[in-house]
């Protein structure tokens, strides 16, 4: 009896592991300090970290797909500099600008899907490409100049980044919306088994008849849309942007989709636990900040959080601790 | 056979007639369009391309042994930062400030020193945990970076020796001590991965990592040598640069990772590890600065060299798969 409870307990911390550790981590600092768990604290920390946190959604269907995307962090400088641009065009105004930054990114994630997808070529290196070139096309675009709203109280621009609606601020309704949307597109979906079908086993995929290419395709399409709505936020919580916004972003989500739990392999990972992911980076930031560090601790912790959820699942996976290289 | 060494010649040949293009076109272009009033082939120019190469392309030699080994390092610009800060830091303190000159050597010790045990911190989580290098040196790139910043806060971190600056600007027949540098770092590594039976079990574990253990080799310590290595070498790079430029700057070596991957990928250096050559690697090295240089002489903006870059890396994956798929069904016929 207790020893299936054990069992049964044991299977619970080894499939949802980074939940356990997440909740124990909050307890933890709300023990420590009762102001971390406050509804404005909350909120702060989810609003903070809804950027990184979209991105994280789109980047999780390519990693379950098989395949990475460091392009991410360009392409949010690009559609954040592109929408502000825009904005100030008279021809274009706030209403035509941003379906018209959504279709450029979109052109771009179009880009990585079809030579990731119907070439075959190495996605690593196609987006690490397409980092750079991405970047070469912001500042060709820009001039090098950074970008601003002129006139900051004669547009309904900001409301993406700083407004609030219920009391809930709108990047966060934003980030739960796409969050619930992709995780349903992903759970429930022909097409989601499908994403996990040829992360999983391409081959087999294909000889089952899925799409490869397409799908490939359609993961790098849906990331390219979070990236241009995080754009969008970053862009209208600043009014301004610089070209160098995004950089080095594209690890970041990469560590919060890995931190949640998806293989880089393939095949496995949840919306959901991306969502957790996320949220242990930037509840790791609060905490660190309440206790009075500095913010770059936080990357020294995710250092060690990132190796220890990794090391941990696979421990578990193999049921020895260390590795049998030797 | 014949036709074996053909297909080799135009495989390892192929970055090279890609300078030599650059080269020519940049010349050129610069001429007949009077885009520029001086000659791109220039011996002095030529020799400060060397010299502007070396910190990447230092970088770039170790991360071709790790990707040959089959695994990757993206910790190397935090490393190159960590280690210029140790070094400038270091000639700070009262006991090496009595010293005097003499504390050169030391402090250039203390940086090589931090390196060597940053990349053995990499080596030794990858072999022991079994996780992916790619995940353990993400993971690095961040931690490392959150060192560097613990270390003096946002602030940078100088120290002006001027002995030191004469030492790096120091040159023999027009080489300076970077390119120098570079270039005996490109023999020795090259000597190491093609003489010695470290560089051949290397090239055997990239190449087929179960075989290699049936063989007998040990895949974990190579692991962790060639860590130690690329360490080792992040942190010469950052010796030989700020020994002239004596001021660190928290963020920089940001990207370097991006770009020594990119230079080794175009010298022909295969992700998947077991393939790829050290002179490659200083092809590619010396690609992206002529186009870097190239672009700015014949006047057009510094910012299109990143999406060129990025095009031509792209590209070059293009073309190599195609000529190994070709390969490969000649091979069937």
């Amino acid at each position: 009896m207790a020893d299936t409870a054990m069992k049964s307990l044991g299977g619970v911390l080894a499939r949802q592991g980074i939940l356990v550790a997440f909740i124990l981590f909050m307890v933890g600092f709300t023990l420590w300090n009762p102001r971390f768990i406050d509804i404005d604290n909350v909120f702060g920390v989810v609003r903070s970290s809804a950027i990184l946190g979209v991105m994280a959604l789109g980047v999780t269907f390519v990693v379950i797909g098989g395949n990475l995307d460091l392009s991410v962090g360009s392409m949010l400088s690009f559609s954040a500099i592109v929408v502000l641009d825009l904005h100030e065009n008279p021809a274009f105004g706030p209403a035509l600008a941003i379906p018209a930054m959504f279709a450029m990114t979109l052109c771009l994630g179009a880009i990585n899907g079809f030579l990731i997808g119907y070439l075959r070529l190495n996605s690593l290196i196609v987006t690490l490409g397409m980092l750079s070139a991405i970047h070469g096309l912001t500042l060709t675009y820009s001039g090098g100049q950074n970008m601003d709203i002129a006139n900051q109280n004669d547009t309904w621009f900001d409301v993406f980044g700083r407004g609030s609606a219920l009391g809930i601020p709108i990047p966060v309704l934003i980030f739960a919306l796409l969050a619930a949307i992709l995780g349903i597109l992903l759970a429930k979906t022909p097409f989601g088994r499908r994403v996990y079908a040829v992360g999983g086993n391409d081959t087999a995929a294909t000889f089952s008849g899925i799409p490869r290419a397409r799908v490939v395709f359609m993961t790098y399409m849906i990331s390219a849309f979070c990236v241009a709505t995080a754009g969008l936020i970053q862009a209208s919580r600043t009014m301004g942007a610089q070209n160098t916004v995004g950089q080095g972003m594209e690890l970041e989500v990469l560590a919060a989709v890995i931190l949640g739990g998806a293989s880089l392999l393939g095949g496995s990972g949840t919306i959901f636990k991306t969502v957790i992911g996320v949220l242990i980076l930037g509840f790791i930031q609060n905490g660190l900040l309440l206790a009075g560090l500095e913010f770059y601790v936080q990357f020294v912790v995710t250092w060690i959080i990132i190796i220890l959820a990794v090391w941990l699942d696979i421990a578990t996976k193999r049921g020895k601790l260390w590795s049998p290289i030797a | 056979m014949q036709n074996d060494t053909v297909k080799k010649l135009v495989k390892n040949g192929a970055i090279w007639a890609f300078i030599v293009f650059q080269l020519v076109f940049f010349e050129v272009a610069g001429q007949w369009w009077s885009l520029s009033d001086s000659a791109f082939m220039d011996a002095d120019n030529m020799l400060l391309l060397l010299k502007q190469s070396a910190p990447i392309g230092i970088i770039a030699i170790g991360m071709t042994v790790v990707m040959i080994n089959g695994n990757i390092d993206l910790s190397v610009g935090a490393t190159y930062a960590l280690a210029g800060i140790v070094m400038l830091d270091s000639m700070n303190w009262p006991f090496m400030e009595a010293m005097g000159d003499a504390a050169i050597p030391l402090a250039w010790l203390f940086a090589l020193v931090t390196g060597c045990v940053l990349g053995l911190i990499n080596g030794v989580v990858v072999w022991k945990t079994g996780v992916d290098a790619f995940i353990v040196t993400l993971g690095a790139m961040l931690g490392y970076r959150g060192l560097v910043f613990m270390y003096n806060g946002e602030n940078p971190t100088y120290h002006l020796n001027w002995t030191m600056v004469d030492i790096a600007e120091a040159d023999i027949l027009g080489l300076q001590t970077p390119a120098i540098v570079f270039l005996a770092v490109v023999l020795i590594v090259w000597l190491v991965m093609t003489r010695t039976v470290h560089g051949r079990n290397a090239y055997a574990i990239g190449d087929n990592r179960e075989a290699a253990v049936n063989a007998g080799i040990r895949v974990g310590p190579h692991f962790v040598l060639n860590f130690v290595l690329i360490g080792f070498l992040a942190a010469l790079s950052a010796v030989a640069f700020y020994s002239g430029s004596g001021s660190v700057n928290p963020n920089d070596g940001m990207l370097f990772e991006l770009w020594a991957i990119t230079a080794v990928v175009l010298g022909g250096t295969k992700l998947t590890g077991g393939r790829g050559s050290i002179i490659g690697t200083l092809g590619g090295v010396i690609a992206i600065q002529l186009l870097r240089k190239g672009l700015g002489h014949i006047g057009a903006d510094t910012e299109t060299v990143n999406l060129v870059i990025g095009t031509i890396l792209i590209a070059v994956l293009f073309l190599d798969r195609q000529l190994n798929r070709k390969g490969a069904e000649e091979l069937k016929v």
